[in-house]
């Protein structure tokens, strides 16, 4: 018996065709609008699983070498600073925000409003990138960035960083554990960067849509780009929610 | 044709967008809030739990998975599912090794 | 009954039809930017080929090489090159795409259905990310090679060698998206767009398969995309991951890298495994036996597939209880594999079999992929792993599978459709001839790798001890016959393409909504949407429409 994916045919050049059963964006190959958008979306998902996938590679390789080198995970978690990361979480999250009513926006032919909600999330997008600049020039101040003159100091002698030792009073690691600090900084260069990395090409095509928008391409019925993306978007979200758990918050008192 | 498109049909509307963002906010808040309280092995459990509400209700709500079908559904469980079985997999061989030869 | 299914239209009389998918468009740019399936089916065709070839020529390389027991022929430094790339192309550029981007393209749309895939530029942008990858690839080989073996074991490839570690990386990453990209469409084309009655009981096996494959694509490609990309930051900048002086860890490597590639010999065999379905019903004259049983296992060869990685590292350094866990999957695996040979074998059973060449593919399939397999089921048993691991008993294991199961599959595939593709039937004598020739050599060529395994004859090794000289040589020269099997299609499906018998829709009087359209067939595929009201494999479906038809004739006439 059929199932509920299956189409039902109608009679081809049916007069109950309005102009919305055809309209000039639907593909020869779908038989409706919906079924296109419904395709597009099932397609957009799957493409998200494998992002799971994609980062589940670099959360493993997390969650092996904390479980090895737990000193130095906890100590290499304490040279993060946990305001800027948290306003990190509060711009994204807002975005995610402004994105969803752009949706919203769109699904409901509101052009300013679609227009100004992207505009706004491709704000907050660049707010977080340059928070993240922030967070990577002091990195590089410390010498915290692998194979780029890495040093061990605020991990042998922590005393000699003060901001972080009034906070955590760590004690000083062993010299082979304090070595291990250089994998912590390698995965938290690589998650973030592979995180960020994402976000640049979504604020990209942002841009991109904000021009689109503008024109009326969004708000006359065909909303699927604009949903699809915010799915991208949103999933870039989630992934910096468990970012911000794992490498910020975890382990701040691990010892 | 049933079943394949509630979002095309089911416009959700801002109020449960602002909520959302609401309780996102609060989520991050308190996780914030926990991880300056030294809860010894609860902290990651804490922390990760919180986490992992903050994604649902983004998932549910901002990317409308409450409101789709049962495929999509599935598609995103399988993609976790699978996830988790990458992790604890590979991790069980790694915590296995301490155990020793038998 | 006579020996042959085959049914043609009158010769005398026959045409290709004018307007199909081929003669729809002309021009360069009309291929290039197509939109269409079969087109991009073609492209693909055409494309594996040529790196089927490629990878053909260096696994002659290595056989010369094998032929004595020095490494004289080359050095051994080249020659762990030439098996490399052997190994790189043979598996990402040849059987990952295989039978998904050419059958799979070209019949899946037509089985369920549909005017096309969901997404056609997605489509033909996975092709171009072949081409990239393919050149890639072929850069990399004019410019010194890789020696790390396809696997890319860590440290060597990240600490050790100074050969094209990198671009060969990327080669794959791009590929790897191309694969992601087919699976994704095939997905979502089978979940959206059949016809109406074509549940999912009632698609072909062919289907079912390659859906579970495309689960695999997408769910476990992305994997060896993130272990390519550690493997090239540790590369350039010692990022340390992977490295021991730094507290890292080369298995971590190796389970992100299998946790992919073990995923992707399913990859591989699956889609191979549906054109069997497909054969062994046609020329049986019967349903497949147990239609439910096989697209279950189907699924669940991809779902426990996704289990047992680490049968590949038994002797790397995992745990104890890690080796426990995953040689007690890798036995449940094997499992729905062996039910459907099982329900393959029951097909014959009181079947009216006739032996034309996809047939003789077929048979070749059912015995040395059972073959194969069974060698799988020792090597998952760690006792005896440990003894065979990284022998010629492996490399004999997977040709098998590989050689003797999927490329078997891929050729009876070939010639099965290919007068749906063409228009034109193959030379039936010549073609029977080579799938005979292709069967002696393969068995000469393999099978006495399975005695030097268990003998002693270590893997990726250009000499080796003269007593194991003999068997070599034997190997070798069967490749040589195995060449000529496989050059022989080239030659006469080229041929076909202007002289082959017109086929009509139908030659094989076979169930399936593709051989109802014509050959070739339309760019749409169907003038309207067909639907489906019978089950699967339905032969008296297929009679009662001939005999439909002859009377509409006669009452015509």
């Amino acid at each position: 018996m059929p199932d509920s994916t299956t189409i039902t045919p109608s009679a081809p050049n049916a007069a109950n065709s309005a102009h919305s059963e055809h309209p000039p964006y639907l593909r020869h190959h779908f038989e409706s609008a919906e079924q296109q958008a419904d395709a597009a979306g099932f397609a957009m998902w799957l493409f998200l699983v494998t992002e799971i996938m994609f980062f589940g590679g670099l959360f493993t390789a997390y969650l092996i070498y904390r479980n090895w080198y737990y000193p130095a995970f906890v100590a290499g978690s304490h040279q993060l600073n946990v305001f800027w990361g948290t306003l990190n979480t509060v711009v994204l999250i807002s975005s995610s925000f402004t994105m969803a009513m752009g949706v919203w926006c769109a699904e409901t032919r509101r052009k300013s409003g679609l227009v100004l909600c992207l505009i706004l999330t491709f704000v907050l997008g660049l707010c977080f990138l340059g928070i993240k600049a922030i967070e990577y020039s002091e990195k590089i101040e410390k010498h915290h960035v692998p194979s780029f003159h890495y040093s061990l100091q605020s991990f042998t002698n922590p005393a000699s960083d003060p901001e972080i030792f009034k906070e955590y009073h760590d004690k000083p690691l062993a010299p082979d554990m304090a070595r291990h600090t250089e994998v912590y900084f390698s995965l938290y260069f690589l998650m973030t960067g592979m995180h960020a990395l994402h976000m640049i090409i979504g604020i990209g095509i942002l841009g991109f849509m904000i021009f689109r928008a503008r024109a009326g391409a969004y708000t006359a019925g065909h909303v699927t780009f604009v949903e699809n993306f915010g799915l991208y978007w949103h999933f870039v979200d989630v992934i910096w929610i468990y970012l911000f758990a794992l490498l910020y918050l975890i382990s701040r008192h691990g010892t | 044709m049933s079943g394949s498109n509630e979002h095309a049909h089911h416009i959700v509307s801002p109020r449960v967008y602002v909520v959302i963002l609401i309780a996102l906010l609060i989520g991050t808040a308190l996780t914030v809030w926990a991880s300056f309280i030294d809860l010894g092995p609860w902290n990651p459990v804490i922390a990760l739990a919180i986490a992992t509400t903050k994604a649902m209700l983004v998932v549910l709500f901002f990317m409308h998975v409450w409101y789709s079908t049962k495929l999509t559904k599935l598609a995103i469980g399988a993609g976790i599912f699978m996830f988790l079985t990458l992790i604890s997999l590979t991790l069980a061989d790694y915590i296995s090794r301490a155990w020793g030869n038998w | 009954m006579s020996d042959t299914i085959v049914s043609l239209p009158d010769q005398s009389t026959a045409r290709i039809p004018k307007l199909n998918y081929l003669t729809k468009e002309n021009g360069i740019l009309s291929w290039l930017l197509t939109g269409d399936h079969k087109r991009i089916a073609i492209l693909y065709l055409i494309s594996i080929t040529f790196f089927f070839f490629i990878g053909g020529a260096l696994a002659g390389l290595i056989r010369l090489e094998l032929l004595t027991p020095q490494a004289d022929l080359m050095a051994t430094d080249t020659y762990n090159k030439v098996f490399t790339m052997h190994g790189v192309i043979m598996i990402f550029f040849f059987l990952v795409p295989s039978v998904p981007a050419t059958l799979g393209n070209f019949l899946i749309p037509m089985m369920i259905g549909a005017k096309d895939l969901a997404l056609p530029r997605i489509n033909l942008l996975s092709w171009y990310l072949y081409m990239a990858g393919g050149i890639l690839a072929i850069y990399t080989m004019a410019s010194g090679g890789v020696d790390t073996g396809w696997t890319f074991t860590t440290p060597l490839s990240t600490h050790y060698v100074n050969t094209n570690v990198l671009t060969t990386g990327l080669a794959v990453f791009v590929a790897g998206f191309s694969s992601i990209f087919t699976g994704l469409n095939f997905i979502v084309t089978i979940h959206k767009m059949r016809a109406p009655g074509m549940t999912w009981f009632r698609l072909p096996l062919f289907v079912w398969a390659h859906y579970a494959a495309s689960i695999l694509m997408v769910l476990a490609t992305p994997v060896v995309a993130i272990a390519i990309v550690l493997v090239a930051l540790e590369r350039t900048l010692g990022i340390g991951v992977f490295d021991p002086t730094k507290g890292g860890d080369p298995l971590l490597f190796q389970h992100l890298f299998w946790f992919y590639s073990h995923p992707a010999v399913y990859i591989m065999i699956l889609p191979g495994m549906g054109v069997i379905s497909e054969t062994i019903s046609t020329f049986s004259r019967k349903r497949v036996f147990g239609y439910t049983a096989v697209a279950f296992s189907s699924v669940a060869i991809a779902v426990f597939g996704f289990f047992v990685w680490a049968h590949h590292m038994f002797i790397m350094g995992i745990s104890n209880y890690a080796v426990l866990v995953f040689s007690l999957l890798t036995m449940l695996v094997a499992v729905p594999s062996a039910i459907k040979i099982f329900n393959w074998t029951f097909t014959l059973y009181k079947g009216s079999i006739t032996f034309e060449t996809p047939m003789l593919y077929t048979f070749g399939f059912m015995g040395l992929f059972t073959i194969g397999g069974l060698t799988g089921v020792f090597l998952g048993a760690s006792g005896t792993d440990i003894h065979l691991t990284e022998t010629y008993f492996i490399v004999a294991h997977f040709h098998f599978v590989m050689v003797g199961g999927m490329l078997m599959a891929f050729l009876a595939g070939i010639h099965f459709w290919w007068p749906k593709m063409t228009g034109r039937m193959y030379p039936e004598k010549i073609s029977q001839l080579a799938a005979v020739v292709t069967f002696i050599g393969f068995n000469l060529t393999f099978f006495p790798q399975f005695i030097l395994g268990i003998l002693g004859m270590p893997r990726r090794y250009a000499s080796y001890p003269p007593e194991f000289q003999i068997l070599n040589v034997f190997s070798t020269a069967g490749a040589t016959i195995l060449g000529v099997g496989y050059l022989l299609p080239v030659l006469y499906l080229t041929w076909s393409l202007k002289y082959g018998e017109i086929a009509g829709n139908n030659p094989w009087q076979a169930t399936g909504l593709e051989w109802q359209t014509q050959s070739p067939p339309l760019t749409e595929n169907f003038t309207e949407m067909p639907i489906m009201d019978h089950e699967a494999y339905d032969y008296e479906w297929l009679e009662n429409q001939k005999r439909q038809k002859e009377e509409e004739v006669a009452s015509a006439g």
